[in-house]
């Protein structure tokens, strides 16, 4: 009988109960692609602000101390390298899987036929390593510096081929295909750079160039790492300040969580006389970037839930009012409050559920318009939003239904029935 | 044997609005009592305190060994539910249910609903064959006999109709008061309020009552 009386109403008044439907699915799609933007958005971020190049330097310990103490570079004193040889356990770490890409450098100078000294950096340009694992992984100055604008082409490794810096370029008149000649042999210029950096006035050639030069095999002096990270938080923040701090629990999780200061450390633990750092700009700019987006997201979804909440109650209010006879009767004929009230909720909860489910779908083809319009990639349905979504419906049904309960309850049968 | 006493029951709305004021009523079980009077006499009033819908302000009432005054709302209800079958002028059916899920209804919220029972009771009434009908399909005669059908179904102690035939032509009339003649006869308590002195000389008693005032009583 109950349901005969849900189906009845449901099917009397279905223009009244489709739009109470909309107004939960506009409200659910809304929510549903907020919070499936809200959860993936940390990657996505973290991937745009790969585009900005290294997160992470390596450099030699004393050469960090001595930067960190005295404010000293490494050019005025004695100078440690790292070894080229190690290179490759940055591959070991826990975290191996979230370095995308690194660089290996060594910087100096080159002294040209004409006399001329200019700056130089050895690196990898597409540098092809085969990994302890057996695995072979593809990095360099290629894979980091998305930004750079090349007139010609990446060198090829081995071939003796450099880029030459726009400004440097310019200066000596060297275009593609020229030649220079240096005081070890002859570089062929495959490309012209531009990146708005030191290497707009600099040579950029094979590492193996530079150790040769420099006479320093196997050495280098830093290395850029570009890592996938966890926005920082106040726990990285506290382990970036000195990890020693942490209690054994604060350890751990910070240990198992991509924070730039995590990696950083791991990095630490396997190079030899390392000190990684964070690039602190970028490592800041992805938790500030990320939390602002989140709480635009979440604000977006709080008012949409509001706003299906006010529309369902309008409209659940009109259904009441409208039906006032009808819930009279079945109060006048013995049915209590409880039962009247239980018959409303049914009906309502059957079409919000009804557009919660088209609403969640539809929220999750806006959450890919998002991310292709936003981020020029696809958001991943993550599969909490789910739970998440359905407790929001039913808070926003029951807020919704709040005001019609009220009338309900005030209900009188002899006021609806008979006047008075 | 007294089955409704109401003794010095007055309703006063708002504070300062008599509907009603000090009326003393005693309905025998098996008696069919009219109650009448002309529009704003306060004979709704004393129907929706009586039918349970309406707490007096003041007085006494006992139906059936309850006393309506010392019981709360969700009482009310059910004494409502269990003692009371209501007819009303205007019929009140769920309008997406059929003839027979509207007398059922008022079998869900007493107890079990049972087709078989509900279709004797519309049976009772000569409407087996409209059992399938929904309320629009049915004529305003039809409609109050369901609504007789489903006031009989609990077995109520007391059937309360407030103008029966208020909306019915003279056949239809005639056809409803042949059913509250039945019901009578079988013993059923009945008090119908009207202001149609054709009805109200059907029944057994009639008070008159005029400006919340019980005008006089009398035996037709």
């Amino acid at each position: 009988m109950f349901w005969q009386l849900v189906k009845g109403a449901l099917l009397r008044q279905r223009n009244r109960f489709i739009l109470i439907a909309l107004t939960v699915a506009l409200g659910v799609s809304l929510a549903s692609a907020m919070l499936n933007v809200v959860f993936d958005v940390g990657d996505k971020v973290n991937q745009e602000l790969k585009a900005y190049g290294a997160n992470i330097t390596v450099v030699p310990k004393n050469a960090a101390l001595l930067k960190d103490v005295y404010g000293l570079s490494g050019n005025e004193t004695h100078k440690d390298y790292l070894n080229e040889s190690e290179l490759g356990k940055l591959k070991t770490i826990f975290w191996t899987n979230n370095i995308v890409a690194f660089a290996p450098l060594l910087e100096g100078n080159l002294t040209l036929a004409d006399g001329s000294q200019v700056p130089a950096i050895g690196t990898w340009f597409e540098h092809t390593m085969n990994l302890p694992t057996g695995e072979s992984f593809i990095t360099g100055e290629k894979e980091m510096k998305s930004w750079w604008q090349i007139d010609g082409n990446y060198p090829i490794e081995g071939q003796n081929e450099v880029l030459v810096g726009k400004k440097l370029a310019q200066s000596k008149n060297i275009k593609v295909g020229d030649t220079v000649k240096y005081n070890g042999g002859n570089l062929k210029v495959s490309g012209i750079v531009s990146g708005g950096g030191d290497e707009d006035n600099s040579i950029l050639t094979d590492l193996s160039v530079m150790q040769t030069v420099m006479n320093l095999p196997g050495k280098i002096d830093s290395i850029d790492v570009s890592a996938i990270t966890t926005p920082e938080n106040d726990l990285a923040r506290k382990a970036a300040a000195n990890p020693d701090l942490l209690s054994q629990q604060e350890r751990e999780i910070w240990y198992c969580t991509a924070y730039v200061s995590a990696i950083a450390y791991q990095i630490e633990e396997v190079i030899d006389n390392s000190s990684a750092r964070p690039v602190r700009q970028i490592a800041e700019s992805e938790g500030k970037i990320l939390d602002k987006t989140q709480l635009l997201m979440l604000l977006i979804t709080f008012l949409s839930l509001l706003s299906a909440a006010l529309g369902v109650s309008n409209l659940v209010s009109a259904n009441i009012m409208e039906r006032s006879q009808e819930l009279g009767l079945l109060k006048a004929i013995g049915a209590n409050d409880f039962s009247v009230i239980l018959l409303i909720l049914t009906e309502i909860f059957i079409s919000g559920c009804i557009g919660g489910i088209f609403g969640y779908f539809a929220g999750l083809g806006l959450a890919q318009v998002i991310g292709m319009t936003v981020f020029e990639s696809g958001i991943t349905n993550n599969l909490i939003v789910i739970p998440v979504v359905c407790v929001l419906m039913l808070l926003v049904l029951l807020f919704g239904s709040l005001p019609a309960i009220r009338m309900l309850l005030s209900l009188q049968p002899a006021e609806v029935l008979h006047g008075r | 044997m007294a089955l409704l006493e109401l003794k010095d029951v007055s309703m006063i709305y708002n504070g300062k609005v008599k509907a009603l004021e000090n009326i003393n009523l005693t309905v025998s079980k098996g008696e069919w009592l009219a109650i009448m009077g002309p529009s704003g006499s306060g004979k709704t009033t004393l129907m929706n305190i009586i039918g349970c819908m309406d707490h007096a302000t003041s007085g006494e009432i006992n139906l059936d060994g309850i006393s309506l005054m010392d019981v709360n709302n969700e009482e009310l209800t059910s004494v409502r539910r269990d003692k009371i079958g209501m007819v009303f002028q205007q019929f009140h059916l769920v309008p997406y249910l059929t003839a027979l899920e509207n007398v059922m209804v008022a079998q869900y919220y007493h107890s079990i609903p049972d087709a078989d029972e509900a279709l004797a009771a519309l049976k009772r009434v000569g409407l087996e064959d409209r059992a399938s009908h929904l309320p629009s399909q049915l004529s305003g005669g039809e409609q109050q006999r369901v609504c007789i059908a489903r006031a009989l179904i609990n077995y109520p102690v007391l059937i309360l109709a407030d103008e029966p035939t208020g909306n019915l032509d003279e056949a239809n009339q005639n056809l409803v008061m042949k059913i509250f003649h039945q019901l009578h006869d079988e013993g059923h308590t009945i008090i119908t309020v009207t202001h149609s002195p054709d009805v109200g000389k059907e029944a057994e008693h009639c008070v008159v009552i005029e400006h919340g005032h019980i005008k006089n009583a009398e035996v037709s």
